[in-house]
């Protein structure tokens, strides 16, 4: 399977990437061949075998749910690029 | 006068308790040896002050979230940012009396095999400066091997432990998934990341894994250790299986100096009185390689969508806010996570998921079950770490799949969650060759073992040559 350049201009829209023209010409080389390495994993008859998300048989674990010490306000907002009282500040309009 | 470059932990410990040397006479001597040799090794990306007491130092990886010291993941676009809280590996290490050297640097967000991903520039191999430590953890490697810490934590998702322990010539554990905690580190692919020891010594190696290791509330995936880590004392391997997987061994691209040097230390290991056999992992070698590059980079997507500029680290200028999100993570990220995190979305998105993801998480069942049969007969796997000894600088990095390849070896038994131990076994061409042991789940006790009576039997010495 090989992606094209309007497949990789969507998949980057996607993941929120603003990729350069150079960008888009190296990745779109690039990408093809990782994705012909990866595709290999396509000669596998494997349709009775279960998928392994996790290398542990995890079960879900649940804590009681009751208030304990978290992050204060300013800590939180310690490292944000910009603030406004206790808000992280962004600009405005445009998110899809 | 301290030598940091042979002193071990284990022996840092013995002066410190027994008063012959002091805990600031101590860091000190790290921080002349980093003065003297850091600027050429570039090991670290911050450095700290000695907080005091009499603990022994470390350095650690720079994916290991710590509170009011700057943690990067290597990354432009985590630049600047420094934790309000410790994960929970510094908080254990800290109340072990722990003192932190400072931070190593890495590949950009864990993401390469040689630390020429990271966007603060390479470090360098302390054999030959011309070389890479490998990576991702090629910081802290090279900062044990150079006599600039005693120990360190790195990571591991596909092989950032042991590739550079392998070729940097020293001890390096990715420790059974679920063992040490993931809380406060920097997540890359989240089935896959353990946080892991790196040290001079097996013995050295397994007392810090007894440190961090161990149940963590914070962490659900965490779970107790089955049994205690037990620090090696035996020389001899009466009574252990280990199997030599052909593949493992055979496979291409395998430099005959790393070859020889491995065979040569499994005739030692039957010497020492294990029990040698061959076995397969024909599927998991062939297939570890695609199922890791489209689980890893799926995780890697999503655990990246955090970077979005809004609430710590980069943020590009931009006038509304959907072009904020994109040019931030345009402007900073570097070329690797982008990659990854469009390989990742791709497997992920609608009419590919199934044929991608999905069918790699089946491959992953398929690597667990093969790797499972073998612990049915054996105690340990072992082959080379590596395929080659440390390369030069420059010399993968133009194409992406050739560098994927540095851990065609460490891949399988990630994926299968198991532990894996890197331990020196002799030089080619002048530069280490590592030995990977492979255990079954929470098996590092054996791996403890055989590393440990191999290291006495070999007598490597960890100094690089231009160094002694």
């Amino acid at each position: 399977m090989a992606i094209d350049r309007e497949q990789l201009l969507h998949v980057a829209h996607l993941a929120r990437l603003e990729l350069r023209e150079d960008e888009l010409e190296r990745l779109e080389g690039q990408l093809n061949d990782i994705l012909h390495a990866v595709s290999k994993v396509s000669e596998l008859d494997l349709a009775d075998v279960p998928p392994t998300s996790h290398p542990h048989d995890v079960v879900n674990v649940w804590d009681e749910d009751e208030p304990r010490p978290c992050l204060s306000a300013d800590d939180a907002l310690a490292n944000a690029p910009e603030r406004e009282g206790d808000f992280f500040k962004v600009p405005p309009g445009g998110a899809a | 006068m301290i030598d940091t470059l042979r002193l071990t932990a284990e022996e840092a410990k013995r002066l410190l308790d027994s008063r012959e040397i002091s805990g600031a006479e101590l860091f000190a001597a790290y921080r002349a040896a980093i003065d003297e040799r850091d600027e050429e090794l570039h090991c670290y990306l911050h450095l700290c002050d000695d907080p005091g007491g009499d603990g022994i130092p470390i350095a650690l990886k720079d994916v290991i979230g710590t509170k009011g010291i700057p943690t990067t993941a290597g990354s432009k676009i985590l630049e600047g940012y420094v934790p309000v809280y410790d994960s929970t590996v510094v908080e254990r290490l800290k109340s072990h009396g722990l003192r932190i050297l400072g931070k190593t640097n890495t590949d950009e967000f864990a993401m390469g095999s040689s630390t020429e991903n990271s966007a603060f520039g390479p470090s360098h191999n302390p054999w030959d400066p011309s070389r890479v430590p490998g990576g991702s953890g090629g910081g802290s490697a090279a900062a044990v091997t150079g006599g600039l810490a005693p120990w360190a934590l790195g990571s591991d998702t596909g092989g950032s432990i042991k590739q550079p322990s392998a070729l940097c010539g020293n001890v390096g554990l990715r420790p059974t998934y679920g063992t040490v905690s993931r809380y406060g580190i920097v997540a890359f692919a989240s089935s896959l990341d353990q946080v892991g020891p790196v040290a001079k010594t097996v013995r050295d190696c397994a007392y810090l894994y007894s440190i961090i290791a161990g149940r963590d509330d914070r962490d659900t995936t965490t779970v107790e250790l089955p049994q205690p880590v037990e620090l090696p004392e035996a020389t001899d391997l009466k009574g252990l299986r280990v199997g030599v997987p052909k593949e493992l061994n055979e496979a291409e691209g395998i430099e005959p100096g790393v070859t020889a040097a491995v065979q040569a230390a499994i005739a030692r290991l039957e010497e020492l009185g294990a029990e040698v056999g061959e076995c397969s992992l024909s599927l998991s070698v062939e297939y570890g390689m695609p199922c890791y590059y489209l689980i890893a980079p799926a995780e890697a997507s999503s655990n990246l969508a955090r970077y979005d500029g809004v609430r710590y680290g980069y943020r590009a200028a931009a006038a509304e806010r959907l072009e904020m999100y994109e040019r931030t993570r345009d402007e900073g990220f570097g070329d690797e996570p982008k990659r990854r995190i469009m390989v990742g979305t791709y497997a992920l998105s609608a009419g590919y998921y199934d044929a991608y993801y999905g069918q790699a998480q089946k491959v992953r069942t398929v690597i667990k079950r093969e790797h499972d049969a073998l612990f049915e007969t054996f105690d340990a796997l072992v082959s080379p770490t590596s395929p080659t000894v440390a390369f030069p600088l420059g010399a993968r990095t133009d194409d992406p799949l050739a560098m994927y390849l540095s851990d065609v070896l460490t891949i399988p038994s990630c994926m299968a969650g198991l532990p894996g131990l890197n331990v020196p076994c002799g030089l080619s061409e002048g530069l280490p060759v590592g030995l990977q042991l492979v255990g079954p789940q929470f098996g590092e006790n054996a791996l403890f073992r055989i590393g440990h009576a191999l290291e006495r039997a070999i007598g490597f010495d960890p100094v690089p040559e231009r160094l002694r």
